[in-house]
């Protein structure tokens, strides 16, 4: 695997959209008003800029995921943790099978610098693509007044358990954080913790639902809970997951609230597997063999359970570990 | 627009639908609420599975024995009310075992660290170097995020969507 030394470049400003266009490796990416362009030697690829948006900033702040992102059928990432593949066409029948399909490799650093600008440049105030839809503004259109507000949020990843002191905080009003308008119905207690004298700190609890209903992003996990290897995610999902994810190792996933959609898919070939709809309670594994993608009609609460064990990736990817997690005996 | 959250409980779920041209086997697809409802008291089932790393689901009711782990585990309460309390471990009481909670004989005979009452939405820490105990008034329901070990109970067969391969 060659790592290309590249880094982003600006090749020009459109005089009509005021939208600059940008230079990654052999990769090109320009957008119009309603589009964006990627371009590459033998190949083009046009995605609607709500949709390639939404993509590429979650792509940057989830530092790239595990395993696949793919923007749509054609174009996405793919992590190996330390240094990170832009391909296009590279898992599609129809652009292999005309060999004009490409893949490059790059350090993560130049994959995220490139992606922070790209999205800096084509993004205005008044959008934001981590919000909901029903919660933002348009990308529509000619370039606007730039945004100066945060415009990435990564993770919120706690190193223990979120709240725990000196570890990272559950999110309260007093910071910004109001509930959610499709979470409002619900009632937000907290847990009662009642600790013997000599012990006050070790006792630790906290509202988890209250935290998720805060959250101002959809589709964004943040690390709740940690054992070891095994972290568990929560996050609040409203529309539609602006990725395909092809996980490099399986995955778990346990409804908490509502109700998810989730179309299933040949992780190589992009092949049809059909789908699950999980509704609260429900529990399903995401095979490492697969791609998925989850539509959620109204916000819904959701627990993805993840193994984080460093090289795990390689011992799936060589046939060590089967591509599903459980043996039914 | 107002909306309406829907959750889930012993009483009332409403369990999703899974349809693959696949080995429904390799999905694993079950219910917190229904594998609870067929579960005896305090049983840990699991239905998460990661390598070494489970989640159990626990049917809480009455007093459960007393629990320990030589590593964090957290509960997050799915339905009803689950009270933790705790007890200080010695180091030397501290489970030696590669993993997962193990079942202890009695209560330990180390100090009371205190109590946590936790309900629907709540995630509690249960952290490495004590025991603890549950007990709920009424039936409950826990998920245990922790490492599959000699109370991890596995059924798969029995809780998951099998498909035409049942």
């Amino acid at each position: 695997m060659t790592v290309l030394d590249a880094k982003i470049e600006m090749t020009g400003t459109d005089a009509e959209t005021g939208y600059s266009s940008f230079r990654l490796g052999s990769f090109e990416f320009r957008r119009d008003e309603y589009f964006a362009h990627v371009t590459w030697p033998k190949g083009s690829h046009i995605i609607e800029i709500d949709r390639f948006l939404r993509a590429m900033v979650r792509d940057i702040g989830w530092g790239f995921f595990y395993g696949w992102i793919f923007f749509d059928d054609i174009f996405g990432t793919t992590n190996h943790y330390g240094t990170v593949d832009i391909f296009a066409g590279s898992y599609d029948r129809g652009c292999k099978e005309a060999g004009i399909d490409l893949l490059e490799t790059f350090p993560a650093e130049a994959v995220s610098e490139a992606f922070t600008t790209i999205s800096q440049d084509w993004i205005s105030e008044g959008y934001d693509p981590l919000n909901a839809p029903l919660e933002t503004g348009t990308p529509i259109g000619k370039k606007g007044k730039e945004r100066t507000d945060p415009l990435l949020r990564a993770f919120i990843a706690a190193d223990r358990m979120l709240g725990l002191e000196g570890d990272k905080p559950v999110r309260r009003e007093e910071d910004g954080f109001p509930i959610n308008r499709a979470f409002a119905d619900l009632d937000y207690d907290k847990p009662e913790i009642e600790c013997e004298p000599g012990f006050e700190g070790q006792l630790h609890a906290i509202n988890l639902f209250d935290h998720i209903a805060r959250s101002n992003v959809t589709w964004n996990p943040s690390i709740s809970a940690v054992t070891g290897g095994n972290i568990c995610c929560v996050t609040s999902e409203e529309h539609m997951l602006p990725v395909i994810h092809g996980n490099d190792r399986n995955e778990w996933f346990i409804q908490l609230t509502d109700e998810i959609h989730w179309n299933i898919a040949d992780k190589n070939t992009g092949a049809p597997r059909g789908r699950v709809v999980m509704r609260a309670g429900d529990v399903c594994a995401m095979p490492a063999d697969i791609r998925h993608q989850g539509f959620a009609p109204k916000r819904a609460m959701l627990m993805v359970m993840e193994n984080g064990t460093p090289g795990l990736e390689k011992r799936y990817a060589s046939g060590e570990l089967p591509p599903y997690p459980v043996d039914f005996g | 627009m107002a909306y309406k959250t829907h959750v889930g409980s012993l009483q009332s779920y409403n369990k999703g639908v899974i349809e693959l041209d696949d080995d429904l086997r390799k999905y694993a697809f079950s219910n917190v609420f229904e594998v609870a409802g067929k579960a005896k008291p305090f049983e840990r089932v699991a239905v998460v599975q990661n390598l070494q790393y489970v989640a159990e689901v626990v049917r809480a009711e009455g007093e459960s024995p007393w629990f320990a782990a030589p590593h964090d585990e957290f509960a997050i309460v799915m339905d009803g009310e689950v009270t933790f309390t705790f007890v200080k471990l010695a180091d030397d009481q501290v489970p030696s075992h590669e993993g997962g909670a193990v079942q202890l004989g009695a209560e330990p005979n180390g100090p009371r660290m205190g109590r946590v009452t936790a309900r629907r939405g709540h995630q509690v820490l249960l952290p490495k170097g004590s025991a603890y105990q549950m007990s709920a008034a009424k039936p409950a329901v826990a998920i245990m995020q922790t490492v599959d070990g000699p109370v991890t109970v596995k059924r798969w067969n029995e809780i998951c969507e099998l498909g035409e391969t049942q």
